[in-house]
């Protein structure tokens, strides 16, 4: 008698498309919003963005229940730790337990692709970029999902910061103004529209800086 | 199935996992969630598959007169896609000793993590730093605990001690070897060529340095999940210093410089008749 094979999966991909860049004062972390499982679209108003913290945020594309099981988890985490510390945590400590967090589903992973965006402690952008076991690594700029592949490529050419292993060091941070970079992400989702059938329909831009944090709408192709 | 202690990592939790009413299930000492299947191996096999979990590459350490000499490439591949050039293959676990990564990445940034915590622990119990045996011995015990579950770590250990120099390699399948010269990852096969034929035991830490660096350029030129940045570290009584971190694409140049060809220098326009 044949072996069965099983044929339900716990996982799915929702598709979809996450991008941070960094900035000297300002960190922007922008995310399609539509939602698909297979050829269907769920639903075309669907955020993949949250605030963890006042000067985190996280977008994750992937498989949506683990991405909202995952929120939960680090918001529960973040209202513990202010009640024990009695402050709000920095971003490169949100960075690490969402690391930590990923790595203790190391074998029944999280079938989530973040990125976490947000100002360290000196007021500099942050982007963190994770795999879904959660290695992690500081980076002037990511984007995860099914379109990053199209958009890495013309954020190297257009961003390309010195690596931040090469010594004598240089800066990372993109010389970018705020408005700028704010540009550069809509071009960078325009043109991964045209070319991926999981991003489109909407454009949602968090910007966070000194000032606080602002979001922002764009519409996209919807086919 | 084991469970490992986790308390190190959790300062807010007591030692020994008691939970409160108030956080409940989610501050208690945590352990590994297992997916419910009957077939363990091939769910992870799977979920490697469709994961692709970051893997790294090239990495080499060797012993000589004046310490430790370490060197990393710094590119990570998800599948046959090239994730980051600018991962940090090698981790400071603490100011005197140093451990690589290859295999998976977030296997060994989190089990070094571990480490560091542990050895932190070591020293606060015993008022002493722990051993370069001592350390890499408590990293190899936890990954045979794992063994068989899909981790994928080759790791070095190198640091200095009350024994001097000293350097452990320690992989997922719970191996654990002490050496002087040790290469780790794809790229492994072309660094050992060129240090191999390089090494002395008396080389200057500057001769050291760059016998490290051009094993892992050479590496990177052949190895196609090798790249990125060169980074060299030297251990010493005094700890760990970071000595050089090049761009191996201007290495190549460096090593091979374009020099022009006389044809080329003979060349003139030719006029149309």
């Amino acid at each position: 008698m044949t072996k069965q094979q099983a044929n339900w999966s716990p996982y799915d991909n929702n598709g979809g498309t996450v991008v941070a860049i960094a900035g000297a004062d300002y960190c922007v972390i922008a995310s399609d919003t539509r939602m698909s499982t297979g050829y269907s679209i769920l639903t075309r108003d669907y955020s993949k963005i949250i605030q963890l913290a006042d000067k985190s945020v996280m977008a994750s594309s992937g498989f949506q229940a683990d991405v909202r099981a995952l929120q939960k988890v680090l918001e529960a985490r973040h209202l513990i730790y202010q009640h024990q510390h009695n402050k709000q945590m920095s971003c490169p400590a949100m960075a690490q337990l969402l690391s930590n967090t990923l790595y203790f589903k190391r074998f029944f992973p999280y079938y989530a692709f973040n990125v976490l965006g947000g100002l360290d402690s000196e007021g500099k952008g942050c982007v963190f970029t994770y795999d879904a076991v959660g290695s992690y690594e500081r980076v002037g700029y990511s984007s995860q999902g099914s379109g990053s592949t199209l958009i890495t490529p013309f954020l190297d050419n257009q961003l390309k910061s010195p690596s931040p292993l090469l010594l004598p060091a240089k800066d990372a941070v993109t010389p970018l103004s705020e408005s700028e970079a704010i540009e550069l992400v809509k071009t960078c989702f325009v043109s991964a529209t045209e070319r991926d059938i999981y991003t489109g329909d909407k454009l949602e831009i968090v910007i966070l800086n000194a000032s606080g944090i602002r979001r922002d709408y764009m519409e996209l192709r919807k086919d | 199935m084991m469970k490992i202690d986790f308390s190190g990592l959790d300062p807010a939790a007591p030692i020994k996992g008691r939970t409160d009413e108030l956080c409940g299930d989610i501050l208690a000492t945590p352990s590994f969630a297992l997916p419910t299947t009957h077939d363990f191996d091939g769910f992870q096999k799977a979920a490697v598959q469709m994961v692709k979990p970051a893997k790294g590459t090239t990495t080499l350490a060797f012993i000589f007169k004046d310490g430790v000499m370490v060197a990393a490439d710094s590119r990570a591949s998800m599948g046959g896609y090239i994730s980051s050039q600018s991962v940090k293959k090698i981790i400071e676990i603490n100011p005197y000793m140093l451990g690589t990564m290859a295999g998976g990445a977030a296997d060994c940034q989190f089990w070094h993590r571990n480490l560091g915590i542990k050895c932190r622990l070591h020293e606060l119990a015993n008022k002493r730093r722990i051993s370069v045996a001592g350390a890499s011995k408590m990293l190899s015990n936890i990954l045979y605990s794992y063994r068989g579950m899909g981790l994928s770590v080759g790791t070095m250990i190198a640091g200095w001690d009350e024994k001097g120099p000293g350097l452990y390699y320690v992989d997922s399948e719970g191996g654990r070897l002490k050496g002087t010269r040790f290469s780790v990852g794809s790229g492994s096969p072309y660094a050992y060529g060129v240090l191999d034929s390089g090494y002395r035991f008396d080389l200057s830490v500057e001769e050291a340095a760059e016998l490290a660096r051009r094993a892992i350029y050479h590496a990177t030129f052949r190895d196609g999940a090798s790249g990125g940045v060169a980074s060299v570290y030297h251990v010493g009584p005094n700890g760990w210093k970071k000595l050089s971190g090049d761009d191996v694409g201007e290495l190549h140049y460096m090593y091979y410089p374009v020099e022009p060809t006389s044809v080329e220098q003979e060349m003139t326009e030719v006029s149309v008749a």
